[in-house]
């Protein structure tokens, strides 16, 4: 008899993605589908799509969805999660939504200690709009905004959200992973499982940053990203766990 | 039923609670600080939650997702905060959630000041934010009235999936009278469960995305006449209004709407006495606008006077009401200022022997 070893997640619908090639948002949505499959979660987790490439992601996942406006994620989030406590919830935010535009609704949702789960895709860029500067963007990235490469005398330096968020005193979890390598995907599932299931337990706000590529807004090929990923923003978006409720 | 002598604002907490609403996301500003004060206080009683948000625009979103989870959710704020929740109503509006926003308005523009004011009247009824929609809008002249419009306003928004805007103003808020509530109040509509809230796909109902982004513009367009057809179903069902004295004879009509028609009805009554006949409408709903009601009554009298605390927003509204048929007058007062029966007796007066001037525009 044979046994099925690799199939689909049921959490992810059958459709074909409108992601870039070389683009990373495919693998992470795939990691998330496996955990909520893994947690036996699905008919009751509700997902929240940002403003950004990520938009049409509640054509991806096979649960219901709530569609934010740009940045406001987390707060639709928490409007879910306290209308709602059974409900597993999980916000989807690119860098631009996140650490931009919504950071006030990030750092507020992550201290008052909202029991949800957010994961936080940084490719250091504006996708969807067409390249432009990111909180995120590295020094001297070029970009559509900052065309001879992004100054840090006039934009600052690029935002660590995963280790600014672990400053909070309110318990949480927090983690930065990265999906440019099968064994760094296999890590990152690991923190989306750890977060999701802090959420079930009611134990916490979680959130995984995952560093992503974007090739067609980097000007690299496809087959050249994860390369770019792991020069680039590696060295200055280190990996790991910054903070567990149990740490404190 | 008992009366209870209640503050407006914490009338309207407690109407908000015996509507089924628990929960309630706001920003502290003046002068409505007291709705969510008693709601934090009240909530937690009856097992709902009280979060207070960082923000009005982080507050507009929670409502968003908690009424997508199918729940009654409610918000308040004062004019400034209503401008920051805009976009978040227009997405509301678009994904047709229902849910209660309050705004007590202060005098702008700007941070403006902390006294009553009129002067939110066409981001209320006109221009709220970007995109093709409408709210429902309610304007209560009462602490009972308030408290009366806030349970119908659940009820509204649930049965329409609109947001629904209680538009009052310094006064409501902070003036106490005698409140009651119904007991076991019936609904005004018949409301059918909300089988499209984003509560788990189960597989009970067809899956639930709670969204307002059409990238097919021909989807779009649907999408736009669908919520006319919704707009053009309250304009024809959901109009409220009150006339008064226009079973007599009556040389005046007046148009108010809030505190302030209240202030107008007391200086008719005075102008009765003196044997100078007036009548008011008081348009209750906003939007939907009682145009007819205004163009009959005026119908019967030789002019119109228009009082609001404004510089002239209601007003438009009347002009297309009469489409030129009446003279129409004004009196205001704005800044955080009141109109007083004393100024509308004399007001009326002077169109009476012909020395007021009506509002002509170029």
């Amino acid at each position: 008899m044979l046994e099925t070893v690799f199939s689909k997640p049921e959490a992810l619908r059958d459709v074909t993605t409108h992601y870039c090639p070389g683009c990373t948002h495919g693998t992470i949505h795939r990691l998330i589908a496996e955990v909520i499959d893994e947690l036996g979660v699905r008919e009751r987790t509700v997902g929240i799509a940002p403003v950004g490439c990520a938009v049409l992601a509640y054509e991806y996942f096979e649960t219901d969805f709530q569609e934010a406006s740009h940045g406001r994620a987390p707060a639709v989030a928490t409007g879910i999660k306290r209308a709602r406590p059974d409900l597993v919830v999980f916000a989807y935010q690119g860098d631009g939504d996140l650490a931009s535009i919504g950071m006030a609704e990030i750092v507020h949702c992550a201290n008052r200690g909202e029991k949800v789960t957010v994961v936080f895709v940084n490719n250091a860029i504006y996708g969807m709009t067409g390249g432009q500067m990111a909180p995120t963007t590295m020094p001297g990235q070029v970009a559509t905004t900052c065309q001879l490469g992004r100054d840090v005398d006039l934009a600052g330096y690029p935002i660590r959200v995963a280790e600014l968020l672990s400053t909070l005193r309110t318990p949480a979890f927090v983690a930065r992973s990265s999906v440019h390598n099968p064994l760094m995907s296999v890590n990152t599932k690991e923190m989306l499982r750890r977060a999701f299931t802090y959420q079930v337990a009611g134990t916490c706000f979680s959130l995984v940053e995952i560093l992503s590529t974007c090739p067609t807004n980097w000007g690299v090929p496809p087959g050249e990203a994860t390369q770019w990923l792991e020069k680039n923003m590696l060295p200055y978006y280190p990996l790991g766990v910054f903070k567990t409720p149990e740490s404190g | 039923m008992t009366k209870k002598l209640m503050k407006g604002s914490e009338a309207i907490g407690e109407a908000a609670v015996q509507a089924g609403c628990h929960l309630f996301f706001g920003y502290p500003i003046t002068p409505q600080n007291e709705i969510p004060e008693y709601m934090s206080m009240r909530l937690p009683q009856v097992g709902g939650t009280f979060v207070q948000a960082e923000s009005e625009v982080a507050a507009i979103n929670m409502l968003y997702g908690a009424a997508g989870s199918g729940e009654r959710v409610m918000t308040s704020s004062s004019s400034p905060g209503i401008s920051l929740m805009a976009e978040g109503i227009s997405y509301l509006a678009g994904a047709q959630l229902p849910v209660v926003i309050v705004n007590i308005m202060r005098a702008g523009p700007g941070l403006g000041g902390i006294l009553p004011s009129q002067s939110d009247y066409f981001q209320a009824t006109k221009g709220t934010a970007h995109g093709d929609f409408r709210l429902l809008v309610l304007a209560p002249w009462s602490v009972q009235e308030a408290a009366d419009l806030v349970q119908d306003a659940f009820d509204l928004a649930d049965y329409y999936r609109n947001p629904v805007l209680i538009l009052g103003d310094g006064l409501i808020g902070q003036m106490m009278e005698p409140v009651e509530f119904a007991e076991n109040r019936e609904p005004v509509k018949e409301l059918a469960p909300k089988d499209w809230a984003a509560t788990g796909y189960t597989g009970e109902h067809p899956r639930a995305v709670i969204n307002s982004l059409f990238l097919d513009p021909e989807e779009l367009e649907q999408h736009n006449y669908r919520l006319k057809e919704k707009f053009d179903t309250i304009e024809r069902d959901e109009l409220r209004f009150e006339t008064f004295r226009t079973d007599t004879e009556y040389e005046v009509l007046i148009v108010a709407y809030g505190t302030v028609a209240r202030v107008c009805s007391t200086a008719i009554e005075e102008l009765a006495e003196q044997g100078v006949n007036v009548a008011m409408v008081r348009p209750i709903s906003l939007f939907p606008y009682p145009y007819k009601a205004i163009r009959e009554a005026a119908a019967r009298a030789k002019s119109v006077l228009v009082v609001e605390l404004s510089t002239g927003q209601m007003i438009e509204d009347v002009r297309l009401a009469l489409e030129g048929e009446k003279p129409i007058h004004f009196l205001n007062r704005v800044g955080g200022m009141l109109v007083s029966p004393d100024e509308v007796v004399v007001k009326i007066r002077e169109m009476v022997d012909g020395s007021s001037e009506e509002v002509v525009h170029a």
